[in-house]
């Protein structure tokens, strides 16, 4: 670990004066909870709006250094420059409209997970808005810029504040500050001004439920935060919580479930092989990925209920009905909703169906457990309403 | 009723004390959403693990602040973990322990004492 002083964001002040608990969290000094405490956050943002900073993660902009001016070229050659390094469709995104992808390593290990957007504007087609994890992004910015070259710059944005709103209520606590967030569906994204900045919006979030995560300029965060809380709907929530939410939606976090160890496949998140990329095997580990879609899979990430006694947390072993170890918990815990115990973790593929009965090991002793799918707790994201079919 | 630097706290009556964490341990750790309990017969020692507390986001440990044999363990907390946040230095208690060393009380701290350490922190 570094001995060097944690950094803090535009928003490290706000918490210390609404009585947060801070704690080091990759590198940054962050609220783990607030006075309410993690429980009652959890529930709050399922039932109102919740209000994170997540300043400290990896916002970043690509930005083509020439532009032709032919909007679907500038596009499709900034994508040709980030597309190499990850198992995604970018050229096929339209217009304001972001995805989930993943970095991989030349063995098709995952080396992060991130969101990549497309901007609306016409004076922006050669630009791509980034967004990687905290603990990864030194690696990620050099890797992305090395393969830019002198094609692309990649200009961070991580001194910006990035404060997400989640929750049933957060499109009637943002739609007030930003109107033309209401018009956004789950997964695009939008520019707006805040008191004269410029601000990214995009309708994602790492909740299971509704919301948005704005972007915006460092001078101007503690404002909107403010702002945003003015809202009687709206509390601040800690880092604990948003564990504990990311964990009900079957969401995996970088460093835990997810390592440069394990493939997309294994991690049941191959909706994130884009059609495109899977037919052309132009990815990292493509090899690996392809074989492993056939069926030469060793494990695979999957939700466990824990059906008696204690959370089974982090490195627990998972062990099959003979007892024989079988796998190990990655991330784990209490689910407030479900009011249970709820994990994720990897088991042999013969094991993964739901329904599958295992065991957790907790302080030496063997709890029951079922193989149940994810979500735990249905998101509730605002899609796009699907065209009726004629 | 004396307390532990671990914030547990136990209380004597005649050669029986209960056990268990003290407002401020509860306060710290937030909501308890699991309660592990000894089994009652176990012998514990001054500063074993005896008992296993557990928030949303952590597991943690409680030590015992004397040695003895469990008697008897609040059965109400495993059904009503919250019970520890709400009353835990009175309907929140873990155990209660036969004394093996009634002497072992001395050398903890009294009320003021444990508030002097508490301002310490």
């Amino acid at each position: 670990m570094s001995d060097a002083p944690l950094k803090t964001t535009p928003l490290t002040e706000a918490h210390r004066g609404a009585g947060a608990r801070m704690v080091p969290f990759a590198g940054y000094e962050m609220p783990v909870q607030y006075a309410e405490g993690v429980l009652k956050e959890h529930l709050w943002t399922r039932a109102h709006c919740g209000l994170f900073d997540v300043s400290h993660m990896g916002p970043a902009f690509l930005r083509l250094n020439r532009r032709s001016g032919d909007r679907k070229a500038d596009h499709a050659a900034v994508c040709a420059l980030l597309e190499p390094l990850v198992c995604g469709d970018l050229r096929g995104l339209k217009r304001g409209q972001q995805r989930y992808t993943l970095l991989l390593g030349e063995r098709g290990g995952i080396v992060d997970d991130l969101m990549v957007g497309r901007p609306a504007a016409d004076g922006r087609q050669g630009e791509l808005q980034i967004v990687v994890n905290a603990g990864t992004k030194e690696d990620d910015f050099a890797r992305i810029a090395s393969a830019a070259g002198d094609a692309a710059e990649l200009v961070r944005a991580d001194d910006r504040g990035l404060i997400a709103v989640q929750g049933p209520e957060a499109e009637a606590v943002t739609a007030p500050i930003f109107p033309e967030a209401a018009t956004l569906s789950f997964m695009t994204l939008c520019s707006a001004a805040f008191e004269g900045a410029p601000v990214e919006i995009s309708r994602s979030g790492y909740t299971g439920e509704d919301g948005f995560e704005i972007l915006v300029p460092a001078a101007k965060a503690r404002a909107l935060w403010e702002r945003l809380l003015g809202d009687p709907r709206c509390r601040p929530i800690g880092l604990g919580a948003r564990d504990s939410l990311r964990l009900e939606a079957g969401l995996p976090l970088y460093g835990h479930d997810l390592d440069e160890t394990i493939s997309p496949v294994e991690a049941s998140l191959e909706f994130a092989l884009s059609k495109r990329r899977r037919e052309s095997g132009d990815f990292p580990g493509a090899a690996r990925a392809l074989g492993e879609l056939a069926g030469r899979l060793d494990r695979r990430r999957v939700g466990l209920r824990v059906l008696e006694g204690a959370p089974a947390r982090e490195g627990a072993e998972i062990v099959d009905q003979s007892g024989a170890i079988v796998g190990a918990v990655t991330s784990g815990g209490f689910s407030p909703t479900l009011s249970a115990p709820i994990a994720m973790g990897y088991v042999p593929p013969a094991l993964a169906e739901p329904g599958a009965r295992l065991g957790v090991v907790v302080r030496g002793k063997r709890q029951a457990a079922e193989v149940v799918a994810m979500p735990f707790v249905p998101h509730r994201y605002r899609r796009k309403p699907a065209k009726e079919e004629s | 009723m004396r307390f532990t630097k671990d914030h547990e706290w136990v209380d004597a009556i005649g050669d029986v004390a209960t056990m268990g964490i003290t407002a401020y341990a509860a306060e710290q750790l937030g909501d308890v959403v699991f309660v592990e309990l000894p089994d009652v017969g176990k012998e514990v020692k001054a500063g074993d693990a005896f008992a296993v507390v557990e928030s949303v986001k952590a597991a943690s440990d409680v030590y015992a602040p004397v040695s003895g044999q469990v008697v008897e363990v609040n059965g109400a907390l495993p059904d009503s973990p919250e019970t520890v946040n709400a009353v835990p230095e009175a309907g929140g208690w873990f155990a209660k322990v036969k004394l093996a060393n009634p002497a072992e009380l001395d050398a903890l701290m009294d009320r003021a004492a444990y508030e002097q350490f508490l301002s310490t922190l």
